[in-house]
């Protein structure tokens, strides 16, 4: 979901702090269970990028697992699916990794 | 704004106050989710050297690695933040009313406003991508609103809410229930400042609604079933509904009700009352 609209956000806080610099490389990361597509950002991300300091730069994205923690036993289990059962056969958990969404770094080329 | 909706991310939300005859105010361009006034790069030095240990070396352009640790939401976030501490300090119930198109929001809303309007204080934000339609129904209905067409946007977010609420101001102690955009995807992402999420859902859109969008689903304090006058007609499994609503969100509350007939609405006006008096009270809590 929104994509687009949070690769506009992204490029525009890049551009934000690399104040003036040219960025050769960004990197993201973005969990497996934020609810966003890395490849729509991937797609929109050059589009947005034209004209701008992040134009051309790489974009690496880290995407961290799933990783849930059940509030009836108290296990902590990677998952795909936060909507899931526990072994246990609770339902109840709590994601403690991979909702993650944010500008890791920005590589800056320095002035020659 | 987003891949699914096809809209384009520099929209502009246009407010509009019905009471206003000069019409709607131009809303001035912006996107939302902006970069943060609080993103503060560190520049840090690279700790190798441009020159490497090679026996023949070639010029590499120096670079400079600035860490940002920055959340892509948080202007967003922040700006949804300070609404809600507008709220509390008016001791002010916002509810964010979320649902797919067609799911009955505005006719919840309108016998809402009829029915409760002597005992509560009801003001409304209205979200649509076009038309003032919905905002005509509640003020037909008797509570001051304040319609947003966020154009292409798919969501609104916590930005168009306060310019809402700058030209709304509903009074001290009052109900805003804020009507997003029918959409059960994008809005689960944008905090608007509200007390509780609301989701909305019909008898006629299918029992694992809550297992196909679980993240709106597991935002939601309170799931309404809305429609059930056609309960009848259709081969809607309430327990299944349920059964899905549980696994996603085991701690939402559910009601069923119709808003066309007013079966069961006394449950969602319990609700209400028992949620401003948590906002009453939150306030100095």
């Amino acid at each position: 979901m929104h994509e687009l609209a949070l690769t506009f956000s992204i490029v525009k806080m890049a551009e934000k702090a690399a104040q003036g610099k040219r960025v050769v490389r960004l990197t993201l990361v973005i969990g497996k269970l934020a609810g966003v597509t890395t490849e729509a950002i991937r797609f929109c991300f050059d589009e947005v990028a034209r004209g701008t300091s992040l134009e051309g730069a790489v974009l690496d994205i880290i995407e961290p697992e799933g990783r849930a923690r059940c509030s009836g036993c108290g296990a902590i289990f990677s998952t795909s699916d936060p909507f899931t059962a526990c072994t246990c056969g609770s339902f109840a958990l709590a994601v403690v990794q991979g909702e993650e969404l944010m500008i890791n770094s920005i590589e800056l080329r320095e002035a020659a | 704004m987003c891949t699914d909706c096809g809209c384009d991310g520099k929209t502009t939300a246009a407010i509009i106050d019905l009471s206003d005859p000069h019409g709607h105010d131009h809303a001035h361009p912006h996107g939302h989710a902006q970069s943060p006034d609080d993103v503060h790069a560190h520049a840090h030095d690279h700790d190798h050297a441009p020159s490497h240990g090679h026996d023949h070396p070639h010029p590499h352009p120096a670079t400079a690695l600035v860490e940002m640790t920055a959340r892509v939401l948080a202007k967003n976030d922040a700006l949804a933040q300070r609404n809600r501490a507008w709220f509390a300090g008016r001791e002010i119930l916002a509810l964010n009313l979320v649902s797919a198109p067609g799911a009955g929001k505005t006719s919840l809303l309108a016998r809402t406003i009829v029915e409760l309007r002597s005992e509560l204080p009801l003001f409304v934000i209205e979200g649509d991508q076009a038309t003032t339609n919905d905002a005509e129904r509640i003020r037909a209905a008797g509570a001051p609103v304040i319609q947003v067409n966020t154009g292409t946007g798919c969501h609104l977010d916590a930005e168009m809410v306060a310019r809402g609420l700058a030209r709304l101001r509903p009074d001290p102690g009052a109900a805003v229930l804020i009507e997003n955009v029918g959409n059960l995807v994008c809005p689960a992402l944008f905090d608007l400042g509200e007390q509780s999420k609301v989701v909305i859902f019909s008898v006629t859109e299918g029992e694992d609604k809550p297992i196909k969008y679980p993240h709106m689903f597991r935002a939601a304090s309170l799931v309404i079933i809305n429609k059930i006058d056609l309960l009848p007609h259709l081969d809607f499994n309430l327990a299944s509904a349920s059964a899905n609503l549980k696994r996603v969100n085991p701690r939402a509350t559910m009601l069923r009700l119709s808003a066309r007939t007013g079966q069961g609405m006394g449950d969602w006006y319990d609700w209400l009352r028992r949620q401003l008096a948590i906002a009453r009270e939150g306030a100095f809590a």
